[in-house]
């Protein structure tokens, strides 16, 4: 179990191009940031906000809720949908499809695949259209704190 | 259980219990006492170890035992809960975990405070997730008494008794000596074990019926006594318009309250980044979905091995359906087979109340000692050791209060206790969560407003429903004061706390007068998505 904890956690150093970022020490700065009463200095929000500003940070806010608010609201609905027709239709929810499967059966399959399918979809597209993005700005960021004397 | 059965899966436990120990004391010899040691075990899992773990501290025993039970005897209106528990891991994947990981550092609450630094926002937030965690875990007490007593064949109170507090004492152990990294662990271990369990009846139960699924079901609805009725919804939810209005506010409650409970989301700061985050939610979204559909298989399984009418006799609420199966699949009673695989799932289902406890345990004291006592307890000198040594010992208050009341609340229903929790969690935290990290407006009077408008009105629905009063199987079953006709408050607490939020937020000054309220929000926005600044 050890070994194997071992070459894990490695693997995910290697493969994890956020990882260095914490050996920085930046996350120290935060230390008191859940301390009631402290404010964050000037120059830090300043950054934040030109950041936020930025059209690459517009970017990948506007990537990642154009694919999960409808993603959400779509899987709820289906959810939502399923949940109410099995409770107020059950006559429709038992007409037979296929041998003893019944559109009861089929629907509840169906959420596992659907369920299964958006982890792969927004696996593929947190990947191919947010990482990289992301973890320039996180450099951009974390490179102008430290220019403002940090 | 016989003499053999019950020695065996007393053996087996006490080898799971001591290698537990084992590792309790392994995580413990590196100690060094930090905050990010105790809480977040370092903050150095893999993205696939964490998955486990997740998933560990997701499978309770309720799943296991009590849904392939429900399946046993209700047939499809048990899949609807696999379902509900499934789904809700949707709303973790989308909108929580990464943003959870790169804003929070411990609980809940960090990831307010990332945006608003009031204090009543932090011991609201606390208050709530304590309440989660303590229903949650008296939920689990409970279970664990009476799975013993199930399994083992004592039903007087005395075994029970000292099971809730064995139970109790080891989980105060595992926690307040080996902090996060024994816990995650003792999760890994339970999850691959249950998973095993789950995998081999799963494949027993195919073999027998040669892997026709068509076979499985129509003999599954001829044990049953309901023919073809038990394939379809109705059976348990199908009464009057209360009990279907019932299961829509539990299904509610099941899709939502996953994202807002405390110890599913601490989970999410022991990896490194977002991404590994996000990469332990898929391996967890992935065992957690096999781990269902077996549990499908088991319980339409254990109605057509063993019939719905044996499964009833030997507990009303189905909880032996899976123990009983795998005594049948081994080969029958009085079998080696079916003795050994028989004290195996036995153990098995100790181990996992053990471990759920343990994360249980372990996110509460979190909450205690970071949001409660830092926030209530001012004190010139306090550093970040003496707060360790507050969570360790509020792990041991924790410990000792779950067990007062697992004792006291032995006689309610564990499913109950556990869409309760999920409530409460859907109502109090979900609502606070996915505000401030998605409305711009959103503030520190919407924030308090929005977790005691979810919570108060789950506690006083659930107060004043027919669980606790008016009816024959009722807490009080002497008065009657139940004025709300459902037995989870979901439907109507959830939006409430929604609507609080918003109502909070909107009676507050506009943003535009607040200075620092947009740069805030520009702030909290940045790191979610970035990651820049995360600890």
């Amino acid at each position: 179990m050890d070994m194997h904890n071992a070459g894990d956690t490695g693997a995910t150093r290697l493969e994890d191009p956020w990882y260095d970022a914490l050996a920085s020490g930046w996350g120290e700065a935060d230390d008191t940031g859940g301390e009631p009463g402290r404010s964050r200095p000037p120059a830090a929000q300043a950054v934040y906000t030109e950041v936020h500003g930025s059209a690459a940070f517009q970017e990948v806010r506007r990537r990642y809720r154009r694919f999960v608010f409808p993603a959400t609201a779509a899987f709820l609905i289906w959810y939502l949908a399923y949940v109410v027709a099995a409770t107020t239709a059950p006559h429709l929810m038992a007409r037979p499809v296929v041998g003893t499967l019944n559109v009861a059966m089929v629907a509840g399959l169906a959420q596992f695949a659907t369920t299964f399918l958006l982890t792969w979809a927004y696996a593929r597209h947190a990947r191919l259209h947010r990482d990289r993005v992301a973890l320039e700005l996180r450099w951009v960021t974390q490179e102008m704190m430290r220019g403002h004397g940090r | 259980m016989t003499g053999d059965q019950r020695n065996l899966a007393l053996l087996l436990f006490g080898v799971f219990v001591a290698a537990t120990l084992a590792i309790t004391t392994w995580a413990g010899r590196r100690r060094h006492g930090s905050p990010e040691e105790f809480y977040a075990g370092g903050r150095l899992f893999s993205p696939m170890e964490n998955g486990f773990a997740i998933a560990g501290d997701y499978m309770s025993a309720a799943s296991f035992l009590g849904i392939s039970g429900l399946i046993a005897l209700f047939g499809y209106d048990g899949v609807l809960y696999c379902v509900g528990f499934f789904v809700a891991w949707l709303v973790v994947l989308l909108l929580v975990a990464e943003l959870v990981r790169n804003c929070g550092r411990f609980t809940l609450a960090d990831v307010l405070a990332a945006r608003m630094r009031e204090r009543r926002v932090r011991i609201a937030a606390g208050i709530s997730s304590v309440t989660v965690c303590v229903l949650y875990l008296v939920a689990q007490m409970v279970g664990a008494g009476s799975l013993v007593a199930l399994l083992l064949g004592e039903t007087g109170g005395r075994a029970r008794a000292w099971t809730v507090i064995g139970v109790g004492t080891l989980m105060v152990v595992f926690v307040a000596l080996g902090g996060m990294r024994a816990t995650t662990w003792i999760q890994i271990v339970k999850a691959v074990l249950l998973m095993g369990g789950a995998i081999a009846l799963t494949a027993l139960v195919l073999v027998r019926f040669r892997g026709d699924l068509d076979a499985l079901l129509s003999t599954a609805a001829r044990n049953s006594g309901h023919g073809v009725d038990f394939l379809a919804p109705g059976l348990k939810y199908g009464g009057g318009w209360t009990a279907r209005l019932d299961f829509v506010s539990l299904g509610l409650a099941l899709v939502l309250g996953t994202a807002g409970l405390p110890h599913i989301l601490s989970r999410f700061y022991t990896v490194p980044t977002a991404r590994a985050a996000r990469r332990s939610v898929i391996w967890s979204i992935g065992l957690i979905g096999g781990f269902y559909l077996m549990t499908i298989v088991l319980g339409f399984g254990a109605a057509a091995v063993l019939g719905a009418d044996a499964v009833r006799t030997s507990n009303a609420a189905g909880n032996t359906a899976v123990p009983l199966l795998a005594l049948d699949l081994g080969g029958g009673a009085g079998s080696t087979g079916g003795t050994v695989l028989f004290a195996v799932v036995a153990a098995i289902a100790f181990a996992t109340i053990l471990a759920v406890v343990a994360g249980i345990t372990l996110a509460s004291s979190a909450s205690v000692a970071h949001d409660l006592y830092t926030s209530l307890i001012r004190r010139a000198g306090r550093t970040a050791r003496g707060e360790v040594v507050v969570a360790r010992i509020a792990a041991v208050g924790i410990g000792a209060a779950a067990i007062g009341l697992g004792l006291l609340a032995e006689d309610l229903n564990v499913a109950f206790l556990v869409g309760l929790a999920f409530a409460v969690a859907a109502s109090a935290n979900l609502p606070v969560l996915l505000y401030s990290l998605f409305w711009r407006r959103f503030t520190a009077r919407g924030a308090v407003w929005s977790v005691y408008g979810g919570l108060l009105p789950a506690v006083v629905l659930v107060v004043l429903s027919p669980v606790v009063s008016g009816g024959p199987d009722a807490i009080f079953s002497g008065m009657d004061f139940h004025l709300f006709p459902l037995q989870n408050p979901g439907l109507v607490s959830v939006p409430l706390g929604f609507l609080a939020g918003w109502f909070g937020t909107v009676t507050s000054p506009a943003p535009a007068d607040v200075p620092g309220h947009a740069a805030e929000h520009a702030e909290t926005e940045v790191r979610a998505l970035t990651g820049a600044g995360a600890a």
